[in-house]
């Protein structure tokens, strides 16, 4: 029986408990065949609050967001978002991939991408129309990607592309934006300014964010709470509750140690964790390389799931 | 005789009509076919109408009639076996090395005029009948219509599959319709350059136009537009040049403008690359 490990402020969330919940997850679980991903999941997520989920390959994080993007159906328990059973194209949530390589022969400018995320997934051919063109330039305007959002997709940088992700996401106006690894394959300063964006548009409009990353330090000043996945079992709360060698060996099962060096949290012994030390024994690296490569075919395995 | 008298005559006029329908769908679905990369379907089902076009020789006489049936089998094919992008070109080829076969052996079966077989693999634009014609007209209106519906989540789906799934676009449904177009476009336009030319049509028109523009909308104009201009060109030159079959026309007039593109292009990119890095924010970006 897999028992969850959960926080003293389970899944309440810490800000504006008298307004309803942006998303509401109760005792949710999700199973690909035999293989259970997470169980007797909830939590609710307020406006403007901001969720890190964490957790090693193959958890389920990325599941997360598709069941909340009504992509994927639950093996039991209820979702809601906006009070309201998630569907596809709705324009409630904002979707922020990670980033990736477009071919730069690719006739498709960036203004053309983030148009897409506006009506590409209606049925007809795109009529010029004013209004739409306004919306599109004014999202592209909120991120400031005016002067390349003209330029082939394929010879923009990782940052450019992931703001345009961003305008491409807000254009139907979220509450809230579910973000799946955009720092990924992005330089420290270029996460930086796209962790900012995010941030900004959370302040500014009260959206509530669910981001999905590896890497918990660039996020980690503006993190309501964590959501930590670990092989069917999980954790919520506060950075410092969750973010313990305590809380997190037992969610492992094993020891892991988390070190707080100025702000920064580093955690040491957790398997396939992109977050883990940088050096350490010859003995970790190998025992680190085995769950790699495991965690790499479960990881793919559930995005094989998702496709069927 | 010259090119007016041609032109009078209903053989000419028949191919003309059916040259620029053909040209039309070609250039509209070229740029997904680069976009999806899916040269080798377009290889494929374009010789297998070779073997539908065979069978319709021999069950009624139409190859035409055939090769439209069996190219919806063989996009049927095409997409049930290869599900998953990497399986797709494996497929292809063992449906096609099959498929071949198949057609050999109907081909064997049947004793008509031998010069029906060359026209398939090579074109014979020039004998139309009437029917055939309304049965092209219709099924190039049916592929417009079709791709006029699909545009928009068939764009989303070919640059941007993960956010098409995420806004709720149904990329295999999507990929699936588009696929039963391409497989008939491909058979249209066969029965003008050939099955073995048929790239000359649904890629090489589509090929330049990526080289000129990067707005999706503008390299679908330029597309058509170059399909026809080859199409028809190269009718038209084999009706005044008339011991060379138009398809070698058409496919020689499709190569020069993918030619001149490439050469238009090549100061297009210098100059798009030295403006980017002009402005000083790509500047910074690029610097990463």
């Amino acid at each position: 029986m897999i028992t969850s490990v959960r926080s003293d402020a389970t899944g309440t969330p810490p800000t504006a408990p008298d307004q309803p919940p942006v998303v509401s997850v109760r005792e949710a679980a999700l199973r690909f065949g035999d293989r259970q991903l997470w169980t007797d999941l909830s939590l609710d997520l307020a406006a403007g609050e901001f969720l890190t989920v964490l957790g090693p390959n193959g958890s389920g994080k990325t599941s997360l967001l598709k069941v909340l993007l009504g992509l994927q159906p639950l093996a039991a328990g209820t979702v809601q978002v906006c009070g309201q059973r998630p569907r596809q194209g709705s324009d409630v949530v904002g979707y922020v991939p990670q980033q990736k390589s477009f071919d730069p022969t690719l006739p498709l400018r960036g203004r053309d991408l983030v148009r897409l995320g506006l009506d590409g997934h209606r049925w007809g051919m795109p009529w010029p129309r004013r209004s739409d063109r306004d919306k599109v330039e004014q999202v592209i305007a909120e991120v400031g990607a005016q002067s390349y959002a003209g330029a082939p997709i394929g010879l923009l940088s990782g940052g450019e592309q992931q703001r345009l992700r961003i305008a491409q996401a807000l254009l139907g106006d979220p509450r809230v934006l579910l973000c799946d690894e955009p720092l990924l394959s992005l330089d420290l300063r270029h996460q930086q300014e796209v962790t900012d964006l995010i941030e900004d548009r959370r302040r500014r409009a009260g959206t509530a964010v669910v981001f999905v990353t590896h890497e918990v330090n660039p996020v980690l000043p503006i993190t309501d709470r964590v959501l930590y996945l670990v092989g069917g079992k999980w954790a919520i709360g506060t950075p410092d509750t969750v973010m313990t060698s305590q809380r997190l060996s037992e969610l492992y099962g094993a020891e892991v140690d988390v070190l707080r060096v100025r702000g920064r949290l580093i955690v040491i012994g957790a398997p396939d964790s992109a977050h883990s030390e940088p050096a350490g024994s010859n003995h970790h690296h190998l025992e680190h390389d085995q769950h790699d490569q495991h965690d790499q075919h479960d990881e793919h395995d559930e995005h094989d799931e998702h496709d069927r | 005789m010259g090119l007016s008298y041609y032109l009078h005559q209903p053989f000419a006029q028949h191919a003309l009509i059916a040259g620029t329908l053909v040209a039309f769908i070609s250039g509209l679905i070229g740029p997904f076919v680069i976009t999806r990369n899916m040269a080798f379907a377009v290889h494929g089902t374009a010789e297998l109408s070779f073997t539908g076009a065979a069978a319709g020789l021999l069950v009624s006489g139409d190859p035409v009639a055939g090769a439209l049936l069996g190219s919806l089998v063989v996009a049927t094919a095409f997409g049930t076996l290869g599900v998953r992008e990497k399986e797709r070109d494996a497929a292809i080829g063992v449906v096609l090395a099959f498929g071949l076969g198949a057609g050999v052996f109907l081909l064997s079966r049947y004793h008509g005029f031998a010069s029906a077989a060359t026209n398939i693999l090579f074109g014979q634009i020039f004998g139309i009948a009437d029917q055939q014609l309304l049965l092209l007209s219709l099924v190039a209106l049916g592929v417009l219509i079709s791709m006029a519906v699909l545009y928009r989540p068939l764009l989303f789906a070919s640059v941007d599959p993960d956010v098409a799934v995420a806004r709720g676009v149904n990329t295999r449904l999507v990929g699936l319709l588009f696929l039963y177009v391409l497989a008939l476009t491909v058979t249209e336009a066969a029965q003008i350059v050939g099955t073995l030319l048929v790239l000359s049509l649904a890629i090489t028109p589509a090929a330049a136009a990526q080289r000129l523009s990067t707005r999706p909308a503008a390299v679908t104009v330029v597309s058509v537009l170059f399909a026809l201009i080859a199409c028809d060109g190269g009718l038209l030159a084999s009706l005044r040049f008339g011991n060379v079959k138009a398809s070698v026309f058409v496919t020689a007039f499709s190569f020069v403008i993918y030619l001149l593109a490439c050469l238009a292009s090549s100061r297009l990119l210098t100059r798009r690359r030295t403006l980017r890095s002009a402005s000083p924010r790509a500047a910074r970006g690029r610097a990463s």
